[in-house]
């Protein structure tokens, strides 16, 4: 079973990487483009098999290590 | 896997003649792995096959040389037991394709060259080439490279403190990475990589290993053609992270007495060490496939004996040392493997799922690679430039000069590299014409610096040469040091081509001339050849990297003047200004010879500055070069962020040939009591003239208008932040 | 004497500098401590360096903020034991929660590797007693995350409360007047104390100019200050 972790900085807190590539997008010419926020994804291999037990983990080592709750949220999808 | 045919050992890189000598060797057609470890050593990366006749002509011998050329870095004695170790080495092709892990990981192969001799590394430097400024291109290169130096450099904790950096359109889709790092090791714990002890076990650490850069070193020896980029996935990717637990576990390792031989995987990987352990032990090797730590699933033997994947090391160990070892291997979580042992036989052979895929004779694998006398044509001689006309004057020329790219100020660029870590630097990036960095625990320092200027070795090969390693010698020399040796980072097009082989020719009879007259052995180096895009080739880059000791850091000198201090020029002023950078950004020509190199003055004034740098007679310091006496005066002024007044130029030669003009073994002092030095040069038989004093927030031409020191560095500091804004 | 040990991580690399100032100021050399340590009793002042703990993936100080140490730490600062973070320390300090606020990617996503000045905020703690209050003193700042955030409440409550121990400040003439808070720091805030002023964290490096021939000896007071405590 795998999760994917996603975790994104917070509404609100400042993210200049996403502001960087929002810029060069403009500058590409994809004016279209307006807000952008980079985030990262991290994908877990696991041994359990229950998808809720599953879940509950990997929330819990996204609080613990994977997000700082401080600056960032983070969201917790399990494929099979 | 394909058949072994002549026809696959060419795409491998090996021309007829080579796989019939690889036949005769074999005594039957070999294995495709066998073939892949034929295709690697006998490449030009790895075999030296086009430059190894001439590698042998620069002289590499002193009384202070410990270990010449022939071992992974050269090493040094810089006093008080110590030994400097260090080497330059270029990553170009992989920069062009992906610039910042072509980048990084250049930074991280330098590092391991050097701490597999048993050196803690205390400096990187970078000499960089790129193209065009204008093209988008060279933005992407210069952004990604600058980036993954930094990134592994600040990440493994060895401060850069120097470099270079040139820009010209030949290096437009082939730009030049040559990193130089240097580290310092007791002269009694030198480790090398000599291979002994029949039965020893032979030991695998570091990162794992994948498909990684597979035929990198043969990639490193053809030209790019328009599909270079689908070359992408063949590209390493460095983790500077183990690189650093790697260097801290094999320091660690080498205060025991288990080592018995060790050398880092570089380009060629498991190949290249352990071949050239075995061979240069005079032993044979066995390793046995199924125990080196993998990263991927299914890899084949050739694909892991020609695996690039980084920070991985060789070791024969003392077998009753080898538990100790994995201990402390295991203590900085780096992978441990026992992965064959050293025998009798003079051959390798390597054993995967109880097959054996390569049985090579070592001896010959090395004996017999190809050597190659190539043809060369020396191209003749430019005619000297004649005179000139100053369309713009002093100002217009003086400030144009100081905003092109090629002099602009680096800062952008050392901004982003960590200078200061280890607590050692005592001249930073733009301090001084060379890094200063102290030797912990005691009061002695290095220093450091990498030089060439390849449009005078495009005009003039063998000047160019010698010019480079003048250059760097007056660097070190400019701060007070004791230059001592030199590794060099030879970058040339395609020697097939006799022009392109007689530029080559041509460099190493002006280095070694040069290294001659100075007292400055040759003792590593490293050749990149083909560097050519679409058959067109690079100026000629003999890159110079150079080590000096001065034995009382609190006397290195550096650029920074204050105010009340008088200036003194040492060295003939000719006005030499054929190929000079006033010449190609105010008259947009690149022409004429470039300057002259009369090694007897550069010993004899260089000796001079140094001698009184040392008793403390001078304040500051500055060779003279790109962009000639102006350029250096402000580079001064600016780093003391004090003005100056100078005298008018000389009767005898045109203003903007004073002011511009390149000539070398010249030195900017800046000194209190101006009548010592003009009598004791004067004494000496060393040309030497008061050109004005210090003081004041501009640059003032005696019946001149002043420049404010705020315009200058304007115009100094503008280009780089302009380009990345 | 402060008993004091230096915090090793894997990917530390300023360990050396910081023992080097501690020992200069002490007259003993610091004890240093390997990361799976989990006791430090007997320690007065422990000393987080900077480097790139284990690579500084994930995010800057994220991991050894986990590591058996980091528990210790805790017990010691519970006890009202003193801790200095520097830089990747700082960056471990706040990821441990020891500290308010995060260390995010500088303001123009480059590392930055130059001397910033930075303002002495109050001169009542174990380690400014040798500055003045309100003096400006150079340090070198070598870093990829130094834009301290927190939300403005926090940032509120750190400056009424006289949490904030030094900010980047305005230098005299020269490139690097202009343009001091490089990294986009909140308030221009380089380093913060914890409420007892037990705990500093800041970013730049007083440790690596504690020598005239390095270029001067503005940190060096730092260290004197916890010399004499």
């Amino acid at each position: 079973m795998k999760a994917i972790v996603t975790v994104m900085l917070k509404d609100g807190v400042l993210d200049p990487q996403g502001k960087a590539i929002g810029h060069a997008l403009n500058n590409l010419g994809f004016t279209q483009v307006g807000d952008v926020r980079a985030g990262k994804i991290i994908e877990l291999t696991l041994t359990e098999s229950d998808p809720l037990v599953a879940k509950a983990g990997v929330e819990d080592m996204a609080k613990m290590l994977l997000a700082n709750m401080v600056i960032e949220s983070f969201k917790v999808e399990i494929a099979s | 896997m394909k058949p072994v045919t002549a026809e696959l050992a060419k795409s491998f890189g090996l021309n007829a003649e080579e796989y019939a000598k690889v036949l005769t060797i074999m005594g039957r057609t070999p294995s495709f792995t066998e073939l892949g470890i034929f295709s690697v050593m006998w490449s030009e990366h790895c075999s030296y096959k086009s430059s190894r006749v001439w590698l042998k002509t620069l002289p590499t011998k002193a009384p202070w040389v410990i270990h010449g050329p022939g071992e992974n870095a050269g090493v040094i004695d810089i006093g008080e037991g110590l030994a400097a170790i260090f080497k330059m080495e270029s990553h170009n092709h992989p920069s062009f394709i992906e610039p910042y892990q072509g980048a990084a990981t250049g930074v991280g192969g330098i590092l391991r060259d050097v701490f597999t001799m048993g050196a803690r590394p205390i400096a990187n430097l970078n000499a960089l080439r790129f193209g065009d400024p204008k093209l988008p291109v060279t933005k992407r290169v210069v952004d990604g490279v600058v980036r993954g130096i930094g990134g592994y450099g600040n990440c493994v904790g060895v401060p850069t403190v120097g470099g270079e950096v040139n820009f010209h359109p030949a290096y437009n889709g082939n730009p030049l990475v040559n990193a130089m790092t240097v580290g310092i090791a007791a002269q009694d714990k030198i480790f090398l990589s000599a291979a002994a002890g029949i039965g020893n076990p032979v030991v695998y650490v570091g990162s794992k290993t994948g498909r990684d850069g597979i035929h990198g070193a043969t990639m490193a020896s053809t030209e790019f053609d328009a599909n270079s980029a689908e070359k992408r996935p063949t590209v390493q990717v460095g983790d500077p992270f183990t690189e650093k637990l790697l260097i801290e576990a094999c320091l660690e390792l080498m205060q025991t007495d288990a080592i018995v031989a060790i050398q880092d995987m570089g380009a060629a990987g498991l190949t290249s060490s352990s071949v050239e352990m075995a061979g240069k032990g005079g032993v044979g090797i066995e390793l046995n496939l199924d125990n080196v730590p993998q990263r991927e699933t299914g890899m084949s033997a050739y694909e892991m004996m020609l695996s690039e994947s980084q920070e991985r090391m060789l070791l024969v160990l003392k077998p009753e040392r080898s538990e100790m070892a994995r201990a402390i291997i295991e203590k900085w979580d780096l992978d441990y493997a026992i992965i064959g042992k050293i025998t009798d036989t003079g051959r390798i052979v390597i054993t995967h799922k109880g097959v054996v895929e390569a049985d090579i004779e070592l001896a010959p694998l090395s004996d017999e690679a190809p050597l190659y006398h190539r043809p060369y044509t020396s191209a003749a001689k430019p005619a000297p430039l004649g005179a000139t006309h100053d369309p713009v004057g002093f100002e217009a020329a003086l400030l144009k000069l100081m905003a092109c790219p090629d002099i602009a100020s680096r800062r952008w660029i050392f901004d982003q590299y960590d200078s200061t870590v280890g607590g050692q630097t005592v001249k930073r990036p733009a301090q001084a014409d060379a890094a200063i960095v102290r030797l912990e625990g005691t009061n002695r320092a290095l220093a450091i610096t990498t030089d060439c200027t390849p449009r005078y070795c495009a005009a003039d090969a063998e000047a160019g040469g010698a010019q480079a390693v003048a250059e760097a010698w007056r660097n070190i020399t400019a701060t007070g040091a004791l230059p001592l040796a030199v590794t060099d980072n030879m970058n040339f097009g395609n020697p097939e081509k006799p022009e392109i082989m007689g530029q080559f020719v041509d460099a190493i009879q002006g280095m070694a001339a040069a290294c001659t007259a100075l007292d400055f052995p040759v003792v590593s180096g490293n050749v990149s050849l083909y560097n050519e895009t679409e058959g067109k080739g690079i100026l000629p880059t003999p890159a110079i990297g150079a080590v000096g000791v001065i034995e009382d850091a609190s006397l290195a000198t550096g650029l920074a003047i204050a105010p009340g201090q008088q200036l003194i020029l040492i060295g003939d002023t000719k006005g030499a200004l054929g190929q000079s950078l006033w010449l190609r950004e105010i008259l947009g020509r690149e022409d004429g010879a470039p300057p002259e190199v009369n090694l007897l003055s550069e010993r004899e004034n260089g000796d001079f500055v140094r001698e009184h740098i040392l008793n403390g007679a001078v304040q500051a310091c500055h060779d003279l070069s790109d962009g000639g006496l102006a350029i250096a005066l402000v580079e001064m002024a600016l780093a003391g962020d004090t003005g100056l007044t100078l005298h008018p130029s000389p009767e005898h030669i045109p203003a903007h040939a004073y002011w511009f003009g390149e000539d070398q073994a010249r030195y900017v002092l800046a000194v209190s009591n101006p009548t010592a030095i003009l009598t004791a040069a004067h004494a000496a038989g060393i040309p030497a003239r008061h050109i004005g004093h210090t003081g004041g927030d501009s640059l003032t031409l005696t019946g001149g208008n002043p420049i404010s020191l705020a315009t200058l560095r304007d115009a100094h500091e503008g280009f780089f932040p302009a380009w990345f804004a | 004497m402060l008993q004091t040990g230096i915090l090793i991580f894997p990917g530390i690399n300023r360990e050396r500098d910081m023992a080097i100032a501690v020992e200069q100021s002490f007259g003993k050399a610091p004890k240093l401590i390997w990361h799976k340590e989990t006791d430090l009793t007997g320690l007065d002042l422990v000393i987080i360096p900077g480097g790139f703990s284990f690579g500084d993936y994930l995010r800057c100080g994220a991991m050894a903020a986990q590591s058996p140490v980091m528990q210790a730490v805790k017990t010691h600062a519970a006890r009202g034991g003193y801790v200095l973070g520097v830089c990747n320390g700082f960056q471990i300090l706040t990821e441990a929660g020891l500290l308010p606020g995060a260390l995010l990617r500088n303001a123009g996503l480059r590392f930055l590797s130059m001397d910033t000045m930075l303002s002495v905020e109050r001169n009542d703690t174990i380690f400014t007693a040798h500055y003045q209050k309100g003096q400006v003193f150079r340090a070198p700042l070598a870093h990829g995350d130094g834009n301290y955030t927190a939300d403005p409440a926090t940032l509120d409550r750190l400056e009424g409360e006289g949490l904030v121990a030094f900010r980047y400040a305005p230098g005299a003439g020269g490139a690097e007047s202009q343009n001091y808070n490089r990294n986009g720091s909140a308030r221009a805030i380089a380093g913060i104390y914890s409420p007892n002023h037990r705990i500093l964290g800041l970013m730049p490096h007083p440790e690596d100019l504690v020598d005239p021939l390095m270029g001067g000896t503005d940190g060096k007071p730092l260290f004197d200050s916890l010399a004499a405590a």
